[in-house]
């Protein structure tokens, strides 16, 4: 295998103060950046995982009357493949960046909360197990993400499919709120000294907003969870209309959580290609105060929009005029954003490496998913395109277009940082390409379709309607967007096996993950940083008339860190146990549960009395 | 001219891109789609088709404004790493407000239709409508028509030129009815009326189907809606309520001259009458597989709450299984059969019927008209 000096120097460094390897240390760790890459990898995993599930629904949906997949079976991939990758692919792909960068760019040594931040990740992973298990089963969520009461009642679905789903979102909903309170404090303590919140970058910015998304949004969907799981267990009537409940009730408690949402998918994504477009533009980010407040606004109005997911229900006018309103307000804001980054890259001097290639491809993209939103805020026309292809075709816009273009730049970005490697340029351009045109193909179409009156969440069409043509086509583009993929994944796995190549700063970058070794040492800043503005590195290379040298690895002696901790995992098994028991109600489950309860009761206790190290 | 045939050449690049354009393009035309949004031939239909056309339009404006302009700085200002440092603007308060408050405008040129529509949509319609109540059952429509004190299912009959007034509920999930060419969705909830009403301009059979779903035959539930003149429509009704308990009234079948829309899918075949052997032994079979407890044979004064599709004139439908065959012989003797085969998961058990029976019962099926 290749050395550089890179590698010799990394490797003198290991052996002089024993860098922790091996199994028991991932399952203990607390460094930010170990559960930040345990984070990307599982979440990458089950991004697969959702990617497979659209393969095979694309399959489906090639041909007309196609019997490939049985309806109960397209019923329950369409569910799962939703909710895999809301939950388990962008979430946490997004908390990946939120672990890793955000001490980095905030010059700190970890986060506030280094064990809640482990707590966080385990019981993410203990929710993406308890969902997906439901496959063992043959019992996977067969009522789409959203769960539309009163098809979620026992009555109407007698199986356990609902309850995986329930109970599964209820855990991941958990890790969410434990890692927005931990981010939410890192970023309001934790920062280098001279870091003011308007010296922040953008991304730190965008998180900052994406934790106060969560803090609000995801009690509501905690709440209604509960409900229905009081409907399902405990003979409740929260949403049975038999009993005096309201199905319509549901959706407003969901939508109210179910919007905000979207902007916790997409936000993290804004964040990233506001860090991207300057560095590759060699340019500050243009409008940096209206980007901040931009964001806040979307993120405020985030939360007066919700009905307009029901424009369909039959509100009456004065409540779609509202939602209409306020939803083609929140157009504003995001305008602003995509006008901002034009004008960063407008009068610089672009360099085309491969994360610029996805950041303009998701301005490219991001901007039809916000056109194609503006023309559903207008409830008359809504009644038309709701639940059709045409809002399928618009949301894959937003948060393939718009998220995973704005994650994968983010991946292609920070990869040289995170693992010490530099990815390979001409694979990564093959990457954007195919993937380009993949999504193009696969999702434009939709919108035609849509419009042409093809509904959404329907295992096959009729021959005679017109629909086949293009949903071959895009089918035959799921498969081009699978295999670009397939070529990141080839690319990852060919860089790995290469030397520790990547310098501490690759792309002249402007904050301050890049003043330090790639990867960071465990203690990321050897000597905390002092901010004097914003773009602090790009500060400090201007007033050293060039590039800064480059940053030895040193011996992290005297530097407090926390200790590793088996107390996180120990208490997220509790909570797998405590919530996982419930499947088996009224049987044996009670008395799962309160062994979950008893664990996680000891991992707290354990967690509360350990020594600070 | 270097500049030039640099630009001819990524022109060329690119063909490949145009002819896929051009395909998806060919793709686009309404006319393609049966079931279209893009053709409404209905007020209703129309209110929502005007502001959907202003705000693609805006939306065409803008989207090749921003693209544009993308695609400018994408050439214009590719750099070198050995390039001097670009001059580092941080921002231009005049621009700035001028492309928050442009936007503005146009939401606003989109808003003002918009409310406008809102209203529109909501009004009550006048008392002379036709009310229909469209009933969700999972997987099938039914329809009745109160002021007639008729029931059918799965194929809605309105008259072209008044209009109707629906009044909508479900008894069982959450559905939603959605008549592409003739208005948007509304959805169908238990314990809580909703309404749609349009009112039909062109003659015609046209598909719709349920639009939320509603557990694991969501795709198949589909229906038709069968636009008449008012003559005809008046003389449907008139027969359909010869079709009760006692048919001693019987109302002889109006020819029906609707053209269908999507080719091939009117499919009756030549009925057989009371006296055919067939058809008495169908009748005793209906009564023997209890196809009774579910389905009705009575248009006029209908039992309410029936579990299974009302079949008065089920002879006549284009489509069974609520959209999911055509409705020829063949394909009625097979859901007779084995309907879980066919729609897996549907309410109507498999009752052992054997191709004799099917027969027979396909004979007294047709002969409801």
């Amino acid at each position: 295998m290749a050395t550089s000096a890179l590698d010799q120097q990394r490797a003198h460094a290991a052996a002089g103060h024993g860098e922790q390897t091996g199994l028991w240390s991932w399952l203990t760790t607390v460094d930010h950046k170990r559960i930040g890459i345990l984070y990307g990898a599982t979440a990458f995993a089950f991004f697969l995982l959702g990617g497979i599930e659209a393969l095979l629904l694309r399959i489906q949906l090639g041909t007309p009357d196609n019997t490939f997949l049985a309806p109960d079976t397209f019923n329950q991939l369409f569910t799962m493949h939703g909710t895999t990758m809301i939950f388990l692919a962008i979430m946490p792909l997004s908390a990946m960046f939120f672990n890793f960068m955000i001490p980095l760019q905030i010059g700190a040594r970890d986060v506030a909360f280094p064990r809640l931040n482990a707590f966080s990740y385990w019981v993410f992973l203990a929710g993406g197990l308890l969902l997906n298990s439901s496959f063992l089963f043959g019992l996977a969520p067969d009522q789409g993400w959203y769960g539309y009461a009163n098809l979620t009642s026992r009555q109407y679905s007698p199986g356990m499919n609902v309850d995986f789903w329930l109970l599964g979102l209820q855990i991941l909903g958990i890790a969410s709120l434990a890692a927005a309170v931990n981010f939410f404090v890192t970023i309001l303590n934790m920062r280098a000294p001279g870091m003011k919140l308007m010296r922040m970058p953008m991304f730190v910015w965008m998180s900052f907003i994406t934790q106060v998304l969560l803090l609000l949004a995801f009690p509501v969907i905690t709440v209604a969870l509960i409900l229905l799981m009081f409907d399902r267990f405990f003979g409740t009537n929260f949403f049975v209309p038999s009993g005096g409940g309201d199905p319509l009730l549901w959706q407003h408690l969901f939508w109210v959580f179910g919007h905000p949402e979207v902007y916790i998918l997409v936000l993290p994504a804004f964040g990233i290609i506001s860090e991207v477009l300057p560095v590759f533009s060699r340019k500050p980010l243009f409008g940096y105060a209206a980007m901040v407040f931009s964001g806040v606004f979307i993120a405020f109005l985030g939360f007066g929009v919700w009905s307009h997911h029901m424009f369909t229900t039959g509100m009456g006018p004065i409540a779609d005029t509202f939602f209409a309103l306020t939803t083609m307000l929140i157009a504003v804001p995001t305008g602003v954003k995509v006008f901002n980054w034009l004008g960063t890259v407008w009068g610089g001097s672009i360099q085309y490496r491969t994360p610029m290639y996805f950041a303009l491809g998701f301005i490219a993209m991001f901007v039809i998913g916000g056109l194609s939103g503006v023309m559903h805020s207008s409830p008359p026309a809504d009644l038309q395109q709701n639940d059709s292809y045409f809002i399928v075709a618009h949301f894959h816009y937003v948060l393939f277009g718009g998220s995973i273009f704005g994650l994968t730049a983010g991946a292609y970005y920070w990869w040289p940082k995170m693992s010490g490697r530099m990815l390979n340029e001409t694979l990564g351009k093959v990457h954007f390409w195919l993937m380009l045109i993949g999504f193009n193909l696969t999702f434009f179409p939709m919108h035609i379709l849509g419009l042409n009156g093809m509904p959404r969440r329907v295992y096959t069409y009729p021959a005679g309607l017109g629909f086949e043509t293009l949903n071959q086509l895009e089918t035959v583009g799921a498969f081009i967007l699978a295999l670009s993929f397939l070529v990141f994944l080839i690319n990852i796995f060919r860089t790995a096996r290469g030397p520790h190549n990547a310098p501490a700063d690759p792309w002249n970058g402007a904050t301050l993950e890049w003043a330090i070794p790639s990867p960071p040492q465990e203690w990321n800043f050897a000597e905390v940083p002092v901010v004097h503005g914003r773009d602090a590195l790009w500060e400090a290379k201007r007033e050293r008339g060039g590039p800064l040298p480059e940053p030895p690895r040193v011996s992290g002696k005297g530097i407090h860190l926390p200790n590793p901790s088996y107390w996180p995992l120990v208490s997220g098994i509790g909570v797998l146990t405590t919530v996982g028991g419930v499947l088996a109600f009224p049987h044996f489950g009670p008395w799962v549960s309160m062994a979950g309860a008893a664990i996680l009761f000891l991992g707290v206790f354990g967690w509360a009395f350990e020594p600070a190290g | 001219m270097l500049l030039r045939t640099a630009s001819i050449r990524r022109v060329r690049r690119l063909a490949p891109l145009f002819c896929a354009i051009a395909l998806v393009l060919a793709g686009c035309s309404p006319d393609h789609y049966a079931q279209t949004a893009l053709r409404p031939i209905s007020d209703f239909g129309r209110i929502g088709d005007d502001i959907q056309t202003t705000t693609l339009k805006w939306a065409i404006v803008v989207f090749v404004l921003v693209e544009g302009a993308l695609l400018y700085a994408i050439f214009r200002f590719r750099g070198k790493p050995t390039d001097p440092e670009p001059s580092q603007v941080h921002g231009n308060t005049t621009i700035e407000i001028v492309w928050t408050v442009i936007p503005a405008l146009i939401l606003a040129a989109i808003a003002v239709p918009t409310v406008r529509g809102i209203f529109q949509t909501n009004i009550t319609p006048a008392a002379d409508a036709l009310e229909v109540q469209v009933i969700g059952h999972q997987w099938w429509w039914e329809f009745r028509y109160p002021t007639l004190n008729l029931t059918t299912a799965n194929e809605l009959h309105i008259p072209v030129g008044q209009t109707v007034s629906l009044k909508m509920g479900t008894v069982d999930v959450v559905h939603s009815f959605w008549p592409p060419r003739f208005a948007g969705k509304r959805d169908l909830f238990p314990n809580r009326e909703t309404r749609l009403w349009f009112k039909a301009e062109e003659a015609g059979e046209y598909p719709g189907q349920c639009a939320e779903f509603c557990g694991i035959q969501h795709a198949r539930m589909a229906f038709r809606v069968r636009a008449q003149s008012p003559e005809e429509f008046q003389a449907w009704a008139a027969h359909m309520q010869s079709l009760r308990a006692n048919p001693a009234a019987a109302v002889a079948a109006p020819k029906d001259s609707v053209q269908t829309v999507s080719a091939g899918a009117t499919v009756q075949a030549q009925a057989a009458g009371p006296d055919d052997p067939q058809y008495a032994a169908g009748e005793k079979l209906f009564q023997a597989k209890g196809c009774v407890a579910c389905h009705s044979l009575n248009a006029f004064d209908a039992p309410k709450g029936m579990i299974g599709p009302n079949l008065a004139n089920v002879g006549d439908r284009s489509y069974i299984g609520a959209g999911t065959l055509k409705n020829t012989d063949e394909n009625l003797a097979r859901w007779i059969e084995n309907p879980q085969l066919i729609k897996q998961g549907v309410l109507m058990p498999n009752l052992g019927v054997t191709p004799e029976d099917a027969k027979a019962l396909v004979a007294y099926l047709r002969a409801h008209q």
